[in-house]
């Protein structure tokens, strides 16, 4: 009875009841392709696990060239559970990308994108590129030298874009070259600038995902689905999923802890077989593989311009299949987003074996 | 002649002696000596002077040497080929400033004229005088090199090959023998046959070929064995001109293998810590009385190999029981020093070995690796220290070394038992993990089960 | 009359889900938040590696003098020059990692193992050492001879 009158005292002035209300009507479709549904649900968990060990990370992290390499030596080895904490911090960063892009081609080819969802599929587009920034920002941070040569040759590239190239290679590496400015810089985008981004842009996109519901694929009758209560059928499904990943998380930490490797020294050669990490790894590939000269220009410059119309495309799909009445469009789309997916895991396997 | 221009001029140098700027003093033609000459004289005095000069280019540039050799075939124009590297001649020196006679003549006999102080192909024992014509004459040298050394001639008389050479024997080591008669070149220069990358082929010419060898009795195979050496290595394949060749121990002019008891010297030019150890230690009187030649007793001499641990200790490849034998002091020493250092070698290798486990298996263990290196320098320090032959000072050193390889060691036994710890703590969390997991299932399963009753 | 028994005993079944449930749900949160405030504790070394050490105290070093000291894991050299100037390098020498020495004679950092010479800026001037000496930082903090990586 307590609890009750507690209860009613807070929803005078914090008025969550309606929220509450909503809770409870919430409901989720039930057919062949309700699995992918907790994925998206998922990212997020994978992202409120990066943020707290994140933040226990910040306790004992110092963001500058000379310090930073040993201040994680220092979390690993003399703070308690520091191992723990920061394998779980770099291994849930790669699940969490790996969640991230199969919640983004369920939905694209599950056609979740199309009205009133184009909004949606928008801020999800950017929270992809979000999610790559946080990933590249933060493999920088040990200081070691992998981390290094990987954003030399990163930056390196951004800085081949056409007019705006040398800019925006300065505008991340705080300078000409990778520096101990890079480092810091990378540090203030990792913990405050894509925080911040990220709270507006994924704020907007879980409140419209609330908004309009869960939609149901093309082939699946609206009317005539079943359904299931959010609260607290699906919600518990979800909670089984996210204990799990916690249970993922703990054993790739003991068993395969992430390493620390050697501190980061500007003046050495690079060593063989730099390669970014696997999320960047088809873009990486591809580059290689691009011939020096493509119809008379650059073969780089052509490669990073495609990448880049090909992101924007991916941003506007909601805008180029519409109508749900068009299916050859509907067609074409999915079988591009095919070859896209076939396409970047073979580059990606490939970038493995080379 | 007190000449009231000659007063002006002193005058006007003098004002400018002590450093000051130069003064600018008009000085009138009248001033000069020349022009207060009458006409004639003046004339006489310019033809002279064009004369002069005319003779005296004519004479620089005429070397009939050069002229007449040239022209002839095989040995006789091979110098004027070989001088055209030679250091001397590019200081402006020719033929006839070495050989004598006049070189202005075309005429054989004018020019190669004993009157003129012609010597023609030198005999050997002839050879150290008349390069020491001028590179004894300090005066003189140092118009070339103010630095360069006078003394050659005289500590070659020093050697064994001047003290041959006196002796009448024509067959030793001269200057031309290693220096080259023509084409000459500074110690410094590459292409140098004494240069220290040649030292020991031009060494080798003589001392390496039995037959040559064999009057003197002396062995020949110093070079081959030389060749095998960590020194030769060093020079050749690292090129660390400061490995030493056949001169930076035998010397150079004066050449001679270093006295038995000196051989601790010579070696100790570089070694020096090992050299003193020795000098202090109890072997050094032994060896010296013995005629025993210090380093190279155990080292050997021409083919000095890599030092092992080996070499200590009381078993067949060691090289103490040369002169220990079972049961004097020495030999229980020997035996007691290579089993202290072999201790450490295994104790530095079990923590390795350790630690290398540890980090196979995702620990991080660079710290205590690098305490490691600190056992490792013990080690060598006590390498270093069987020169002193005392028990004690390697006891000193290696007992430290022990503890740190001993600390590292349960460093990586310690990290071992974290990560099973951490595996431990892992199966414990993901029981309960997976029991929440299977727990939270059967709730679901109650609660559809229920909904689907109701 | 069955129905209410099995209602009962679903019912007894449903109370002991839910305490297994709320007791392994408060296990698992035991399990994350025990590490998460053990890691929040400082641990014993509270400082990460040594960037810069005490090497020595001002007041006895005197002039013309070195010594050796230990600068993380590795062995360095604080020097006190003639004229009075403190300056630190490491103390492994460059050509095969011995540890040098100052000589007061030779007012020159010299290695015994191969008679390697140093100046007083670390430089290699004599012998086989092929490179100069790193130089550290040389502060001082009150009576403390202060040591620290550039």
């Amino acid at each position: 009875m307590r609890i009750e009158a507690l209860r009613l005292w807070l929803d005078e002035r914090l008025g969550f009841a309606a929220l509450g209300e909503l809770a409870r009507k919430k409901e989720v479709p039930v057919h062949r392709h309700t699995v992918w549904y907790y994925f998206g649900g998922m990212t997020l968990f994978l992202f409120v696990v990066q943020v707290a060990t994140g933040i226990l990370l910040l306790l004992y992290y110092r963001p500058s060239a000379e310090t930073a390499f040993e201040s994680v030596q220092f979390i690993i080895t003399e703070v308690q559970f520091g191992w723990l904490v920061r394998s779980v911090h770099s291994w849930s960063a790669n699940l969490l990308i790996a969640t991230l892009f199969i919640h983004m081609f369920s939905v694209y080819f599950m056609k979740a994108y199309r009205s009133p969802r184009e909004i949606t599929w928008v801020t999800g587009a950017l929270l992809l590129f979000i999610f790559l920034g946080f990933g590249f920002s933060g493999y920088l941070l040990p200081w070691n030298k992998l981390a290094f040569f990987a954003t030399k040759v990163g930056t390196d590239i951004a800085g081949v874009v056409p007019g705006v190239g040398h800019f925006l290679l300065r505008f991340l590496r705080g300078g000409d070259d990778v520096t101990g400015a890079t480092l810091t810089r990378f540090y203030g985008f990792h913990v405050a600038v894509l925080p911040a981004i990220t709270t507006a842009v994924l704020g907007l996109h879980a409140l419209l995902v609330q908004k309009h519901g869960m939609s149901v694929p093309p082939g699946v009758d609206p009317a005539t689905v079943k359904r299931m209560k959010f609260v607290p059928n699906f919600l518990l499904r979800d909670l089984i999923g996210w204990i799990l990943a916690i249970g993922i998380l703990a054993a790739l930490a003991a068993i395969f802890p992430w390493e620390l490797g050697e501190k980061a020294d500007p003046f050495a050669p690079a060593p063989a077989g730099i390669r970014p990490e696997w999320y960047f790894l088809f873009m990486f590939q591809t580059l290689k593989l691009i011939p020096a000269k493509v119809l008379g220009m650059d073969g780089e410059v052509i490669a990073i311009l495609a990448f880049g119309l090909g992101g924007l495309a991916w941003v506007v799909v909601p805008f180029l299949d519409r109508a749900p009445g068009d299916r050859r469009r509907s067609r074409v789309l999915t079988i591009a987003g095919v070859i896209v997916v076939i396409y970047v895991v073979a580059m990606t396997v490939y970038g493995y074996l080379a | 002649m007190k000449d009231s221009s000659k007063d002006r001029i002193r005058e006007v140098s003098n004002t400018t002696k002590g450093g000051g700027k130069p003064r600018q003093v008009s000085v009138g033609r009248g001033d000069c000596w020349l022009h207060r000459r009458s006409g004639g004289a003046r004339l006489a005095l310019s033809v002279g002077l064009v004369l002069l000069i005319a003779v005296a280019a004519l004479a620089q540039k005429k070397d009939s040497c050069v002229d007449c050799h040239s022209q002839m075939e095989g040995p006789l124009a091979e110098p004027v080929g070989l001088m055209s590297g030679d250091i001397h001649k590019s200081r402006g020196l020719s033929c006839a400033d070495c050989h004598g006679g006049d070189a202005s003549q075309d005429d054989p006999m004018g020019a190669m004229d004993p009157r003129k102080g012609f010597i023609g192909k030198l005999k050997p024992k002839d050879i150290p005088g008349f390069c020491g014509k001028c590179h004894s004459n300090a005066d003189f040298i140092k118009k070339f090199n103010p630095a360069l050394r006078v003394d050659q001639e005289r500590e070659y008389a020093t050697s064994v090959h001047g003290k041959l050479l006196q002796g009448g024997d024509g067959n030793v080591a001269t200057c031309a023998s290693c220096h080259g008669a023509h084409g000459v070149r500074a110690v410094n220069d590459p292409l140098s046959r004494v240069y220290a990358l040649n030292v020991a082929e031009t060494c080798a010419q003589c001392h390496a070929k039995g037959d040559y060898m064999k009057s003197y009795k002396i062995a020949f195979d110093q070079y081959d064995k030389y060749k095998l050496s960590v020194h030769s290595k060093a020079l050749y394949e690292r090129q660390d001109l400061s490995a030493p060749t056949c001169n930076d121990c035998h010397g150079n002019h004066g050449a001679a293998p270093p006295g038995v008891a000196s051989v601790a010297n010579v070696c100790g030019q570089c070694h020096i810590r090992q050299s003193s150890l020795f000098s202090a230690s109890a072997h050094k009187p032994v060896f010296d009385a013995m005629q025993v030649g210090e380093c190279i007793q155990c080292h050997r001499n021409h083919d000095i190999f890599a030092p092992s641990d080996e070499m200590i200790g009381v078993d067949e490849a060691s090289v103490c029981t040369t002169c220990h034998n079972e049961g004097d002091s020495g030999h229980a020493a020997a035996a007691a020093m290579r089993a202290r250092l072999d201790e450490l070698g295994a104790s530095i290798q079990n923590a390795l070995d350790i630690l290398n486990r540890a980090e196979r298996a995702g620990m991080e263990v660079s710290r205590p690796k690098f305490e490691l290196t600190e056992a490792r320098d013990g080690l060598t320090h006590a390498r270093v220290l069987i020169h002193s032959a005392s028990l004690d000072e390697i006891d000193k050193v290696i007992a430290p070394a022990m503890a740190v390889a001993g600390k590292s060691h349960d460093a990586g036994r310690a990290a071992l038992s974290e990560l099973s710890f951490r595996r431990k703590g892992l199966s414990v969390s993901l029981f309960f993990i997976l029991f929440l997991a299977a727990v939270i299932y059967l709730k679901i399963r109650q609660i559809e089960r229920r909904a689907s009753q109701a | 009359m069955e129905q209410e028994v099995g209602s009962k005993q679903t019912s007894g079944r449903r109370k002991f889900l839910d305490y297994l449930l709320g007791t392994s749900i408060g296990a698992t949160l035991v399990a994350i938040f025990y590490p998460v405030i053990k890691f929040m504790t400082p641990p014993e070394v509270i400082e990460s590696a040594q960037n810069s050490v005490v090497a020595g105290k001002v007041k006895e070093l005197a002039a013309n003098s070195g010594i050796i000291f230990k600068f993380g894991n590795k062995p360095g050299i604080l020097i006190r020059t003639p004229s009075g100037e403190l300056k630190a390098f490491t103390a492994v020498c460059t050509h095969l990692d011995c540890i040098v020495q100052y000589r007061p004679d030779m007012k020159q950092i010299w290695c015994a193992c191969h008679n390697g010479q140093y100046n007083l800026s670390g430089q290699n001037v004599g012998g086989p050492p092929p490179r100069p000496l790193e130089e550290y930082v040389v502060n001082t903090r009150g009576d403390d001879i202060v040591v620290s990586k550039g």
